[in-house]
């Protein structure tokens, strides 16, 4: 009922604009939103992407031990690893004070500190990391835990821009954009980082 | 004094506190936004066109653009559901929670659920509605209003925040703004997986893919859509956009005018219920989309303000919001967009809300940070006109009589009279007589001197 008389009324309402007066579709090309994305910049995206992934507080690793590092902070917990990129992590996992988990309990989603799920892509204009529902096992064990590690490999898209992204999401049900730890300024404008998802974002490159 | 406005006896009225709060985060907002515009773009101001050219022609084709949109979230299988007024939309809601048995909900923010008063209309059906935005969750414990379309609490500091968390039992006192992020943090967590279903609003709707993309800082909307069964997103049948590429450059301008970031943290794209082999997410996908006058607007002169995407940068550089805040706008949507879009919906009244149109000194800056270029001032004028054909009383609070002055200046010899007496005035004590319209004035400023007669003069010795 409400569907037709809401249809309805619109109509009435678009009609009633002469068709002469109404406003044409503009097109725009990809260039009329790159302005500041300078072309130098595409010679090398995964530095770009670097520089902009840490300007929004994130972290990015690209050495096998400082990635130990992290896993050793966390002595005796469960490490989440998505089966997606078990192959490259257990073996610098291996031997820790740590029980490798690839499935993610959500009775007990604090159990598990830190997490690692691969990288689906990244964007280098905006710093961004993007995980997509096929190539996330689990959504809650990319959300959780304080920390979470997404591993960029072969298997990972490089874009250049939001728009090159956003013109690839193709069917997936679900894509997330991660652009920095989850935070807030509520109180008081004050930034405050790991509000409901992760407080320490990492990209990991081996 | 007889002279004020609603909104100038509340900016009068309102807690020192408050003022300065509201003043310094909402100035800093502006200076980001402006920064963050500058430095991403050479010519910013042709995307702000750009994007309500096209915002513009959505609305006016939105019977086409809606069909597509709806086609397309059916096909992907998602259930869709209208509703004309904020009762249809929270008996809808109901009967989604109640066909599937659910009693807790899980909320991120949504203006649209503030519109209908979703909250208190399930509580009082005995289900749970729990806000999960830090800002809202603390709106919704304090019993109060959001003050902001994007900084709910920007009215309230940590010592308030620390008293109602200490009274509803969330830790002893403590005004660390960390500390109270984390007991939230705790908090809601066990509420997101407690409950059955979340809800969500839209920041935009693609109609030719029929993809929702939601943005939040926290991950409020992230858990969501993760850790329930049923999702549900609740929108205005007026947040499409054509094409997917449209999406790139709305999320960023929304980032840039509502928080100065080049994205938000979380920018994610619901397309579909959960795949089959995913464990986390809903099997259930509703789509509710909300009228409550947006058609009606959209047949007349105040259409243009349905391109509004809510970044709340108006608010931020309004003159008169950063005086008076968002409560004394009395309604959901404050500031200029507030002052255009509260008297229009449906499910307000004109007449209660005519003299918010008033409360603008119409300096345009609204209309220049608008991000899909909305001329929020013409609209206020629009108002101001409607409300006086009306005879709308609340538009004409604070306005002095101006029945002697039409005499005056429709009778030419009574006129060069008061101009010779007018110059004694500069020898009376004015500010002292007991006149409310003066004293207004002189209560701040200084009268300036009479110099009347002098243009008259002139006019009469000039050479043709």
């Amino acid at each position: 009922m409400s569907r037709s008389n809401i249809f309805q009324s619109i109509q009435q309402a678009t009609q009633s604009i002469p068709a002469e007066a109404k406003t044409p579709l503009p097109d725009w090309k990809p260039g009329d939103l790159q302005s500041a994305f300078t072309p130098q910049d595409q010679a090398d995206l995964w530095e770009v992407f670097k520089d902009r992934f840490i300007a929004v507080n994130g972290k990015v690793i690209e050495d096998t031990s400082e990635f130990q590092d992290i896993l050793q902070s966390e002595p005796g917990s469960k490490l989440y690893v998505d089966p997606l990129v078990f192959q490259s992590i257990q073996p610098l996992a291996e031997g820790m004070n740590l029980e490798i988990c690839q499935t993610f309990d959500v009775d007990h989603v604090d159990d598990y500190p830190i997490s690692v799920t691969l990288a689906a892509g990244i964007i280098a204009e905006t710093g961004t990391v993007i995980i997509k529902e096929n190539q996330t096992s689990s959504r809650l064990s990319a959300l959780a835990p304080w920390t979470h590690i997404t591993l960029v490999d072969k298997r990972t898209t490089v874009y250049a821009t939001l728009l090159d992204a956003i013109s690839d999401l193709a069917d997936d049900p679900y894509v997330v954009f991660i652009t920095g730890p989850s935070k807030t300024a509520d109180v008081e404008g004050i930034l405050i980082e790991g509000v409901h998802g992760p407080g320490e974002q990492i990209c990991l490159r081996i | 004094m007889k002279t004020y406005q609603p909104i100038d006896a509340f900016a009068r009225d309102a807690e020192p506190e408050v003022k300065a709060s509201v003043y310094s985060t909402s100035k800093a907002k502006y200076d980001k936004r402006l920064a963050s515009l500058s430095t991403g773009f050479t010519a910013p101001d042709d995307l702000r066109k750009l994007a309500g050219q096209i915002k513009q022609h959505t609305i006016e084709h939105l019977d086409q653009y809606l069909e597509q949109a709806v086609t397309n979230l059916e096909n992907n299988g998602a259930k869709v559901h209208f509703a004309s007024t904020p009762e249809d939309a929270n008996q809808t809601i109901l009967g989604i929670m109640q066909s599937i048995n659910a009693s807790r909900m899980i909320k991120s923010k949504s203006m649209v659920s503030e519109e209908i008063h979703l909250n208190a209309f399930l509580e009082k059906h005995g289900l749970e509605s729990v806000e999960s935005d830090l800002g809202e969750f603390i709106v919704q414990l304090d019993d109060d209003m959001p003050s902001h379309i994007v900084t709910p609490i920007i009215h309230k500091n940590r010592r308030q925040i620390a008293t109602t968390f200490e009274k509803h039992g969330l830790g002893d006192y403590n005004d660390d703004p960390e500390t109270i992020t984390r007991r939230a943090r705790k908090y809601l967590r066990e509420k997101y997986l407690e409950a059955e279903v979340g809800l969500t609003g839209a920041n935009f709707l693609s109609a030719e893919s029929g993809r929702v993309a939601i943005v939040t800082n926290e991950g409020n909307a992230r858990f969501s859509i993760s850790a329930n069964r049923t999702h549900i997103v609740l929108l205005g049948i007026e947040k499409l956009v054509p094409r997917d590429k449209d999406l790139a450059l709305y999320l960023n301008l929304l980032a840039r005018s509502a928080t100065g970031q080049q994205l938000t943290v979380y920018t994610q794209f619901l397309n579909a219920p959960k795949s089959a082999d995913q464990p986390d997410g809903p099997e259930q996908l509703h789509v509710v989309f909300l009228d409550n006058g947006r058609s009606e607007i959209l047949g007349g002169e105040f259409k243009s303000i349905l391109r509004c995407i809510r970044c709340g940068a108006c608010l931020n550089v309004c003159p008169v919001y950063r005086q008076s805040s968002g409560h004394a706008y009395r309604a959901v949507y404050p500031g200029p967009v507030g002052a255009v879009l509260s008297p229009l919906l449906k499910s307000n009244s004109y007449p209660d809300f005519a003299d918010l149109p008033k409360a603008s000194s119409l300096c345009g800056a609204c209309n220049e940070v608008c991000p899909v270029d909305i001329p929020l001032p013409e609209l206020l004028l629009r108002h101001r006109n409607k409300s006086k054909i009306e005879h709308q009383k609340k538009a004409a609070a604070g306005t002095p009589p101006l029945g002697a002055w039409a005499e005056l200046c429709s009778h030419p010899t009574l006129w060069k009279t008061t101009l010779a007496t007018g110059k004694a005035m500069n020898h009376l004590p004015i500010d002292k007589m007991p006149i409310p319209p003066i004293q207004a004035w002189t209560h701040s400023r200084e009268l300036p001197e009479f110099r009347g007669g002098k243009f008259r003069k002139w006019f009469k010795q000039r050479k043709s």
